[in-house]
């Protein structure tokens, strides 16, 4: 993990692409750069931090089958629930996030982005994938009651070599003013929360004196 | 220090043979295990208790019983009973009898399952483990203590005038463990009683186990029992021995890549470096389990999961005897180098009957009518009835 001061928001960037180099990455680190920007610009500091889910691929099929959690797996679980926001970019298998995409959040926990702000970012072959952002990765994260930015990217192949508007009657706006959109969307979401406190998974219980009714603790 | 094992009670094929026991093999296999326990001077059997296939532990005071009738100095436990779904006045009356039968070798480890379906089929939710972890224990912990006992909860059927038979033995309930792997809210309830904490550790990595320890004898010495590491802990382990460590390995490896929970999983290396299982010879066994103190501190219990995964019996008996022979007392001898003179041994019966000022007889007698339970003025009024 990056050091961190203790002012700088803390942003990860989950990142799902299975192939290196993989255009998921590229979009993700678009995504992170612009929004380094856009919260520089509004006068606070961030540092992101980037799990890139393709090399803990065996240790979470370990994990969601033994309960055993390798130790770079935790660290990167601690690292995603820790952050003050987080994004997420995934390629579209089969008209959803990817295996491996899920798995990271099925690892997570279900508390553990709770009010987080979150940019969700896809990529695929061609453009007819597109929805898929909305109908397959929008519940996920309502399901984990994280605050999505309205903006999600979805980048198609022809995406990364497309600079401006085209004549076509059903073009988008060109990738880098979306990456834009959806980056300044989520600092004005980030700087407008609290900062996530740090998360200690031990200090996660009721003392039982507020349990059990009798003030004192018994004669043993 | 204590050493033992612990059984999950599984039928599982044997993978080297695909020969699978009956339940009824199975069921005289564990007895002759928990025998050979005490035989080569191991000091503590445990069997866990489940409610649905492959496992035959169901009634885990029958099987403790039998083995209590056969053994002498055999500490007797459970691992672990369900707290949550186990009606508390059941525990009380059976864990007091199996107390009585066994003389006070008894002690047991309180669990919440971890089968989902076992809360329903016992008219349970498992969204409220927790909460009923902590109410059927505050009732259990009562029925031990009170000879009467008057109450009213959230889970269960409330109680008046009620008294939990047999009273414990010599008047001293027996010991509890908690056992948790990653429930803070446990480790919380065993030091608040000032009981034993066991992290059953066999899927975790030690920096784990020695953060949840940490925090139970933190909260231990908070509540007043004791300093921090007065605290009762016990930790799982699982091995594999052979005089040979690569022919350890060779031997156990069929078995590990299939086996219940863990197989087709990860690798028997990674599983090793990552989880206190060790397999190879017993100075190999020794230098690991040596070694886990650093990690949690002194601790009073140590487990070992040997019989699963469709060994066979045969295997299982031989496993012990090296475990016996040649590993536990060395590990009794290196783990009492440099322990401090105020760390405690677990609780036994003696210990705990020592601690209270002695034995006395608990026994409640009741007033009413020998068979039927009435109260003396209605049997009184029966008798009226009858002579009339």
């Amino acid at each position: 993990m990056s050091e961190v001061g203790p002012e700088g928001y803390r942003v990860a960037v989950v990142t799902a692409g299975l192939r290196e180099p993989s255009s998921t990455r590229l979009l993700a680190d678009r995504l992170g750069e612009a929004t380094v920007l856009a919260v520089t610009e509004r006068g606070e500091r961030i540092e992101l931090d980037v799990v890139d889910v393709r090399l803990l691929a065996s240790a979470m099929t370990n994990a969601l089958l033994t309960g055993v959690e390798a130790a770079e797996l935790g660290d990167a679980l601690r690292r995603v629930t820790g952050a003050d926001a987080v994004i997420a970019v995934t390629p579209i298998f089969s008209g959803s996030y990817n295996g491996l995409f899920k798995m990271f959040f099925d690892l997570l926990g279900e508390d553990a982005l709770t009010g987080t702000p979150v940019l969700l970012g896809a990529t695929a072959g061609t453009p007819r994938h597109s929805l898929a952002v909305d109908h397959a990765l929008r519940p996920l994260f309502a399901y984990l009651r994280a605050l999505v930015v309205p903006t999600a990217v979805f980048a198609a192949t022809d995406d990364f070599g497309q600079v401006g508007p085209t004549k076509r009657s059903d073009d988008v706006a060109p990738l880098a003013q979306r990456v834009t959109r959806a980056a300044g969307e989520l600092a004005d979401l980030l700087l407008s929360r609290p900062r996530k406190r740090p998360t200690d998974p031990l200090t996660d219980f009721t003392p039982f004196t507020h349990l059990i009714p009798t003030p004192t603790p018994p004669a043993k | 220090m204590q050493f033992g094992v612990f059984s999950v009670s599984d039928i599982t094929t044997d993978p080297t043979t695909g020969r699978t026991p009956t339940e009824h093999e199975r069921i005289r296999a564990v007895v002759e295990i928990a025998k050979k326990t005490e035989e080569v001077g191991l000091d503590v059997f445990a069997i866990g208790e489940h409610h649905n296939p492959p496992f035959f532990s169901s009634s885990p005071t029958t099987t403790l019983a039998y083995v209590a009738a056969q053994t002498e100095r055999l500490l007797l436990s459970t691992a672990t009973t369900l707290i949550t779904t186990n009606d508390p006045v059941k525990i009380a009356e059976d864990y007091a009898m199996l107390q009585h039968l066994s003389g006070g070798r008894v002690d047991l480890m309180m669990g919440r399952g971890n089968t989902g379906p076992v809360y329903p089929w016992f008219g349970q939710d498992i969204r409220n483990g927790i909460g009923l972890a902590v109410e059927n224990y505050a009732l259990l912990h009562r029925l031990w203590r009170e000879d009467v006992v008057d109450w009213e909860g959230k889970f269960r059927t409330p109680l008046q005038s009620f008294t939990s038979t047999p009273r414990p033995l010599d008047g001293v309930p027996p010991f509890v463990w908690h056992g948790s792997i990653r429930s803070p809210q446990i480790a919380e309830q065993a030091a608040y009683y000032g009981d034993g904490f066991f992290h059953n550790n066999i899927f975790w990595n030690i920096e784990h186990t020695s953060q949840m320890v940490a925090l139970y004898r933190e909260r231990f010495e908070h509540y007043g029992h004791g300093r921090a590491d007065q605290a009762i802990v016990g930790l799982g382990g699982q091995v594999y021995l052979h005089k040979s460590s690569q022919q350890a390995v060779r031997e156990f490896r069929p078995y590990f890549d299939v086996a219940p929970v863990y197989g087709h999983g990860p690798s028997l290396e990674d599983f090793t470096a990552q989880t206190p299982l060790t397999v190879g010879s017993p100075q190999e066994v020794i230098d690991r389990y040596a070694s886990m103190r650093e990690h949690v501190g002194d601790y009073q219990r140590q487990l070992f999961l040997v019989d699963h995964a469709g060994l066979p019996l045969a295997t299982v008996l031989d496993q012990l005897e090296i475990l016996g022979g040649e590993v536990v007392p060395v590990l009794r001898k290196e783990l009492a180098v440099g322990r401090p003179a105020h760390v405690p041994e677990a609780p036994t019966h003696a210990s705990l009957v020592a601690a209270a000022g002695g034995a006395r007889d608990a026994t409640v007698y009741g007033e009413g009518d020998d068979v039927t339970g009435a109260s003396p003025d209605a049997s009184r009024a029966d008798e009226q009835v009858v002579t009339r």
